[in-house]
């Protein structure tokens, strides 16, 4: 599960107090909340982007506040994709497993599977600049999936998306949360994407998280 | 009749007094545009009229037989070229700027990164001492140079690098650093930082996710911040000049002898190893236009 207990997380002169947030295991949670409110930030501060000030984060019972980024096993989708220019869409499904010195043929069966699950086999031999939105994030959502991480981070992957895109995407995030069981927080600010994904569903306003669905 | 305004507010837009001001600074952006590429134009034209019209008068006085050939040779590029003095200022000239932009680079990618991406105490006064070798006159950079070999530890290598060749390529390296980490800082701004966090967060250390991630989009501009380090430090001078001296068949790069020769009244001599330098640095330019930005 992901647990965010009392966190304070100072920025300049923005300030997020006492935020308290739970997904339980394996559940797909939607955290809602207008633009500029600090969503992304409790985002961040749970894949270790950004130092908190106070306050425990815990992934799975693991207390992983002042843990490395890189060893916390967190998938991460920006916005944008954020691909990396310079590598094929197979390079990114390889990426975290190569950085983990996986073996090349157990690499070769996750990128032959995760291209099978997000329907992006015929896109291997690419690189990002020929690709549309919903491939783009299509191949974020792999590259995250890749190392088979506990906990998945979605900041507003589908904002950008125009609205039948955002729709089949709707679907794969459903299907892909359904077969991977990985517990996931998607932040958006639209409330419809919230509706069709969210089984734990959570709104941020005035500084405080409040859950809109039944525990 | 008057014609209907577009709009309602009584007060409508004189149709012809905006073509009227668009003409006027358009014509005028390209009077004062237009007035400097002549001006740059016309140097590089004036140069190589001479040239040629040197070449032609020497190629005059060579045999008949001999034809546009011994001209050539007996022109003032020609002799430049056949002298050694000029040979050897020509590969010292390669040789140093090439140390000097490799040299540049290796500091420029790790100081310009640290600047773009990290916030640290003290990191605007680091800025400031950055951009001093852009502003200061070159010969000061050269006499501080001079007086900083003067006192231990630098005062022990001394004999080994003042008015010796080290000092062409640290003379040239000083202030062509500067220009490259301007370059690289500009590069790294513009890499979005996500794609790093993102490494970061598939498991790489800060090292690995800089090589695999960064640097290769880094590529462009590390390849603009070498040849603008490349071209700065073939056209330096002053620093030279006084930090490794004019010393012929030692310390005596191309901008030396331009200046060498000039002293020497060999005016020929001089727009002639200009020429080269001219060349070299057009060279360098394409190179960048082609490498450097994206079309």
């Amino acid at each position: 599960m992901i647990s965010i207990e009392n966190v304070c997380i100072h920025a300049g002169k923005f300030r997020l107090e006492n935020i308290c947030l739970s997904i339980p295991s394996g559940q797909f949670g939607v955290l809602m909340g207008r633009t500029g409110c600090g969503k992304t930030t409790i985002l961040e501060s749970i894949i270790g982007l950004r130092r908190i000030q106070s306050g425990r984060i815990r992934l799975f019972d693991q207390d992983v506040t002042d843990m490395n980024p890189a060893a916390r096993g967190v998938g991460y989708v920006p916005q944008d994709g954020a691909l990396f220019s310079g590598m094929t869409v197979r390079d990114h499904l390889a990426f975290a497993l190569m950085i983990r010195r996986a073996g090349s043929r157990q690499i070769q069966q996750r990128v032959d599977e995760l291209a099978d699950l997000l329907g992006i086999s015929h896109l291997l031999k690419r690189t990002p600049a020929g690709l549309s939105g919903g491939e783009r994030q299509r191949v974020a959502l792999g590259r995250a999936l890749s190392f088979r991480p506990r906990v998945l981070c979605l900041d507003e992957p589908l904002s950008a998306l125009d609205a039948e895109t955002r729709s089949q995407m709707c679907e794969l995030l459903k299907s892909v949360s359904r077969k991977t069981h990985v517990t996931t927080l998607h932040v958006t600010h639209n409330p419809e994407e919230a509706e069709l994904l969210g089984e734990c569903r959570l709104q941020f306003a005035d500084g405080k998280i409040e859950c809109l669905t039944k525990a | 009749m008057s014609r209907p305004s577009p709009d309602e507010s009584g007060y409508p837009v004189n149709a012809a007094s905006i073509r009227l001001s668009n003409a006027v600074f358009f014509i005028s952006l390209g009077i004062l545009a237009g007035a400097y590429v002549l001006l740059i134009v016309g140097m590089l034209v004036a140069d190589t009229y001479y040239m040629t019209s040197h070449t032609a008068s020497a190629a005059a006085d060579a045999d008949a037989d001999a034809g546009w050939y011994a001209g050539l040779v007996r022109g003032p590029l020609g002799r430049a070229l056949a002298d050694s003095k000029i040979r050897y200022s020509i590969w010292l000239s390669l040789i140093t700027c090439t140390l000097s932009a490799v040299l540049s680079l290796l500091v420029a990618v790790p100081a310009g990164y640290l600047m773009s991406r990290h916030r640290f105490p003290g990191r605007r006064l680091l800025d400031a001492v950055l951009d001093v070798p852009i502003v200061l006159p070159p010969l000061v950079i050269g006499l501080s140079l001079l007086i900083l070999f003067q006192y231990p530890p630098l005062s022990y290598l001394a004999r080994q690098i003042v008015y010796q060749i080290p000092a062409v390529v640290l003379a040239q390296f000083s202030v062509a650093c500067a220009f490259a980490v301007r370059t690289m800082k500009a590069t790294f701004d513009h890499i979005d930082p996500r794609c790093e966090q993102v490494a970061i967060s598939l498991g790489c250390s800060r090292v690995q996710a800089f090589g695999w991630v960064v640097l290769p989009e880094a590529g462009r501009g590390m390849m603009t911040a070498f040849t603008l380090a490349w071209a700065r430090s073939l056209g330096e001078f002053g620093p030279l000049l006084i930090f490794a001296g004019a010393t012929r068949m030692k310390t005596e790069v191309l901008s030396t002898s331009v200046f060498l020769e000039m002293n020497v009244g060999n005016i020929d001599m001089a727009v002639a190893v200009s020429m080269i330098m001219v060349v070299a640095a057009m060279l360098v330019l394409i190179l960048t236009r082609l490498c450097g930005t994206p079309a």
